[in-house]
C-alpha cells in the first residue's frame, strides 16, 4: 500500500491495537508456510494455501472495475498477527462524543454501544453469559458455529471437502490471495433437517469479533436445513488495514435454505479527498447444489472507499432459487461497483435481483450483473430490477446488466429506473410537518423498501436510519 | 387581529426580485383570492409563505397567529396551522399514501393515533373527496392523474385541518368535473373559522369557492382589491 493510504488514524476514539505477535511485512512462499505452521494446520490446508499462492503469483492485479484504486504494494503488508485486543475503557465518557452521537442516531442500544467501544459492561447485561446461552442452544440443535481456525482443528474433513469448492483458489486475484493467506473467519454447519434455532445475527450481536483483513467464511447447509446469517453492523467500523479481501462460500443442499445478510459501514475515507478509506474487495458465492435449494443474499453497503463485490449464486440443483437484494449507498468520494451473478444450470431454476443504488456528492455507483442460463437449464426464470437514485448533480450511477441465455424456454425480465432525490420532494414533506431528516429518511426508505424488508427485523430499522444519516449532509 | 399579516414583502430568487412590497391581511374565516397574470409572483407568494428555501426575503414581515413566520422552518409553519396545496404535488416512490398521510398527521398533531382510528378518519375524508380506498395503498402521487393529485392535496387539507390553507393554482390542469369535486371538497372540509388563500389564474374556480376578497397581483404587488365581482370583471376585461 502506498504510504499515504496506510495512515488511517483512529480518530474516533478507537485506539491503535496492541500488536503482540506480528509477522514482518512481505509475502513469499515462506510467509504462507509460516502462517500455516503458526496455526498448526493439517498438510492439506498448507497445500491449499501454497497452490493458491503459486496461482496468485501468476496473476495480475485487476483494475477493470468502474473505479480507480492505486496499485497495492503486497510486500508492504503484514500477513499475520495474533488476534488484537482493544484497550478497555471504564465508561462511555471516554468515547469520542461524535461517535456516541452517531450511535444515538442509529438507535443502537446503550449496552451495545459499550460493547462496540470496548467499555466494560455492567452485571445487568452480561454479554459473556448471554453468548454462552446462545452457544448452548446452537449446540443442542447440532448447529456448528465457530471460527474457521477452530473448524480446521475440529472438523478437518468438512473443511477439506468443501473449502474452495465454490470459489476455487484461482478464481480471481483477490480470492487467490485470500486462499493463500486467510487469517480467520467463520464456519457454520447446519446438519440435515435442522432449522437454526436463532438468527445467527442475534448471536453475533453479542459476540462480534474483530474482522480480519483476509477473512474466510464457509457455510454448509445440509439437506432440508435453514440458517440466517448476518455479518457486519450499522455502527461505523474502522481498521488500520486498508485492503479487505474476504471470501465467502455458501453451500445449500437439497431443499436447504441459506439467508446471508450484510450491513457494511466501513470507514469511507476523508469525504473531501477520499484518503484512508477501506478497499472492500470481496468474493462471495453460493452454490445451490441440491434440488429446490435456496440462497438469498441481502446487502446494505453504506461504507468503504471502494466496494467491489458480486455476491453470486450457482443454481445447479433443479428448481433451486437464488436471490440478491442490494442497497449500495455512496457519498463523498466513495466508489462502488457491485451487483451479482446468477448462473442457471438446473432445470426450472429461478432468480430475483433487486438492486438499489444511491449516489450522492461526488461518488460513483455502478451496478454490474450477469444472468446466465446454460442450454440445459430449461424453464429458467429471472427477474431483475435495477434502480438508481441520484442526490445532487456531481455524482454518477451506471448500470451494466449482462444477459446470456442458452435456451428458448427461459423467461427473463429486466426493469430499470433512475430518479433524483430533490429539494422539492424534501420541501413537500417539510410542509407536511416532517423535519428535513425525517423527509430524507422517508424518501430513501421508500426507494429501498424491497431490500430493507429482507433484512432481519432488528437490523432493518437501524439500516434505514443508517442510510438517512449518510445522506443528511449530502442534500442541499 | 389578523390571522396572517404580510407587511411590505420583498422577495427574490437567484438575485431576481419577484415580490416588491406586497401587503395583505387575512382574518379568521375569510376567503381571499389572489389573481394575476403569469409571472406576477402568485406562486412565489405561496412558496414563501410555506417556507421554500430557494426564495430570499429581502425586506418585510409576515405574522401568522402572532408569530414571526419567516423565522420558522417549513415543518414548524405547518405544525402552527399553515397548509399549502401544491400546484405540482411531488411523487414519492415506494411510500404508500396512507403511510405518508399518517406520518404527516402524527408529525403535525404531535400525538399518536392508533392505526384503527386513523383508518376510520382517512376513510371518512377519502369518501368526501370521492377517492377510492386503493389510493391509500398506492405510492404518494405516483401514477396519479392531475385531478387525483389535486384531490390528494385537498384530502391532506381535510386531514390536517389547518387555520390557513393556501391553494396554489389548485384548478390548473383540471377538467370541470374534477374541479367541482375539488371545490366542493374544499367547501365542505373547511372549518367555518379557517381561512383560505386561493391563488388562481382563472375566475372559474371562484364560481365554486366564493371569495370575500379578490386581490390583483401584478409586478410583485397587490394592485387592486375588491369583492367577488372584481374576478368577473377581470375575466371579462383581462388584467391590462
Amino acid at each position: 500500500m502506498t504510504a499515504e493510504f496506510t495512515a488511517t488514524d483512529y480518530k474516533y476514539g478507537f485506539v491503535t491495537p496492541i500488536d503482540s505477535d506480528v509477522f514482518p511485512k512481505g509475502l513469499t512462499e515462506e510467509t504462507v508456510r509460516a502462517i500455516s505452521a503458526k496455526k498448526e494446520e493439517p498438510a492439506f490446508l498448507l497445500e491449499f494455501r501454497l497452490k493458491a499462492f503459486r496461482k496468485w503469483k501468476e496473476m495480475v492485479e485487476p483494475h477493470w472495475l468502474n473505479a480507480h484504486y492505486p496499485a497495492i504494494d503486497y510486500q508492504n503488508i503484514s500477513y499475520y498477527s495474533e488476534p488484537k485486543s482493544k484497550p478497555r475503557l471504564e465508561s462511555l465518557d471516554e468515547v469520542d462524543p461524535e461517535l456516541l452521537k452517531t450511535f444515538e442516531k442509529l438507535g443502537i442500544p446503550l449496552d451495545e454501544q459499550k460493547r462496540l467501544t470496548n467499555v466494560a459492561v455492567d452485571v445487568v447485561f452480561d454479554s459473556v453469559s448471554l453468548g454462552t446461552t446462545f452457544r448452548k442452544k446452537l449446540e443442542e440443535a447440532g448447529v456448528v458455529l465457530c471460527s474457521i481456525s477452530e473448524a480446521v482443528k475440529k472438523y478437518p474433513d468438512l473443511i477439506e471437502k468443501y473449502l474452495g469448492t465454490v470459489v476455487p483458489i484461482g478464481d480471481n486475484f483477490f480470492a487467490a490471495l485470500n486462499s493463500a493467506v486467510f487469517s480467520d473467519g467463520s464456519f457454520v454447519y447446519i446438519p440435515k433437517g435442522v432449522r437454526s434455532p436463532m438468527e445467527l445475527s442475534t448471536y453475533f450481536r453479542i459476540n462480534e469479533k474483530e474482522t480480519g483483513q483476509f477473512e474466510r467464511t464457509l457455510i454448509i447447509a445440509e439437506a432440508g436445513s435453514y440458517v440466517s446469517y448476518l455479518e457486519g453492523c450499522t455502527a461505523p467500523a474502522f481498521d488500520t488495514n486498508q485492503l479487505h479481501a474476504a471470501v465467502v462460500e455458501l453451500i445449500a443442499e437439497e431443499c436447504a435454505e441459506i439467508k446471508y445478510s450484510t450491513v457494511q459501514n466501513w470507514y469511507a475515507g476523508d469525504p473531501k479527498t477520499g484518503k484512508g478509506g477501506i478497499f472492500n474487495f470481496v468474493t462471495k458465492r453460493g452454490l445451490c447444489s441440491g434440488y429446490k435449494s435456496k440462497i438469498s443474499w441481502t446487502q446494505v453497503e453504506a461504507g468503504a472507499a471502494i466496494t467491489w463485490k458480486y455476491p453470486s449464486c450457482i443454481l445447479r440443483g433443479d428448481e433451486s432459487v437464488g436471490e440478491f437484494y442490494s442497497v449500495a449507498l455512496t457519498n463523498g468520494k466513495m466508489q462502488a461497483d457491485t451487483g451479482t451473478k446468477m448462473i442457471h444450470v438446473g432445470k426450472g431454476t429461478r432468480s430475483v435481483i433487486v438492486s438499489k443504488g444511491i449516489s450522492a456528492d461526488e461518488s460513483h455507483n455502478t451496478y454490474r450483473g450477469l444472468v446466465k442460463v446454460v442450454p440445459k437449464a430449461a424453464g429458467a426464470r429471472n427477474y431483475t430490477q435495477c434502480d438508481s437514485m441520484l442526490v445532487g448533480n456531481r455524482c454518477s450511477a451506471n448500470t451494466f446488466p449482462k444477459i446470456e441465455v442458452g435456451n428458448s424456454s427461459s423467461q427473463l425480465e429486466h426493469e430499470a429506473s433512475t430518479s433524483k432525490l430533490n429539494e422539492e420532494q424534501i420541501f413537500y414533506l417539510q410542509t407536511r410537518g416532517l423535519s428535513k431528516e425525517e423527509a430524507i429518511q422517508l424518501i430513501v426508505n421508500g426507494f429501498c423498501k424491497e431490500v430493507i424488508a429482507e433484512l432481519p427485523l432488528e437490523f432493518a430499522v437501524e439500516a434505514q436510519k443508517l442510510l438517512a444519516l449518510k445522506l443528511e449532509h449530502s442534500v442541499g | 387581529m389578523y390571522l396572517i399579516e404580510i407587511k411590505n414583502l420583498h422577495a427574490s430568487i437567484d438575485g431576481k426580485p419577484i415580490l416588491k412590497g406586497l401587503n395583505l391581511q387575512v382574518r379568521k374565516g375569510e376567503i381571499h383570492a389572489i389573481m394575476g397574470p403569469n409571472g406576477a409572483g402568485k406562486s412565489t407568494l405561496a412558496k414563501i409563505l410555506a417556507g421554500h428555501p430557494a426564495y430570499t426575503v429581502t425586506e418585510g414581515e409576515i405574522w401568522f397567529k402572532g408569530q414571526d413566520l419567516l423565522s420558522l422552518q417549513p415543518e414548524e409553519r405547518a405544525a402552527l396551522g399553515l397548509f399549502m396545496s401544491f400546484q405540482y404535488p411531488l411523487e414519492i416512490a415506494g411510500v404508500t399514501n396512507r403511510h405518508f398521510l399518517k406520518t404527516a398527521f402524527t408529525a403535525l398533531r404531535k400525538t399518536k393515533i392508533s392505526e384503527a382510528d386513523f383508518d376510520t378518519l382517512l376513510a371518512e375524508k377519502m369518501a368526501l373527496m370521492e377517492m377510492r380506498a386503493e389510493f391509500g395503498d398506492r405510492s404518494v402521487n405516483e401514477g396519479f392523474s392531475g385531478g387525483e393529485k389535486k384531490r390528494n392535496e385537498i384530502l391532506q387539507m381535510a386531514l390536517f385541518d389547518p387555520d390557513l390553507a393556501i391553494l396554489d393554482e389548485t384548478d390548473s390542469g383540471l377538467d370541470i368535473d374534477a374541479m367541482k369535486v375539488v371545490a366542493s371538497g374544499v367547501n365542505r372540509l373547511r372549518r367555518p373559522d379557517s381561512s383560505l388563500l386561493v391563488i388562481t389564474h382563472y375566475q372559474r374556480l371562484l364560481d365554486y369557492i366564493r371569495p370575500d376578497f379578490v386581490h390583483v397581483l401584478f409586478d410583485g404587488r397587490i394592485q387592486r382589491t375588491g369583492d367577488a365581482t372584481l374576478a368577473l370583471e377581470l375575466e371579462a376585461k383581462g388584467y391590462a
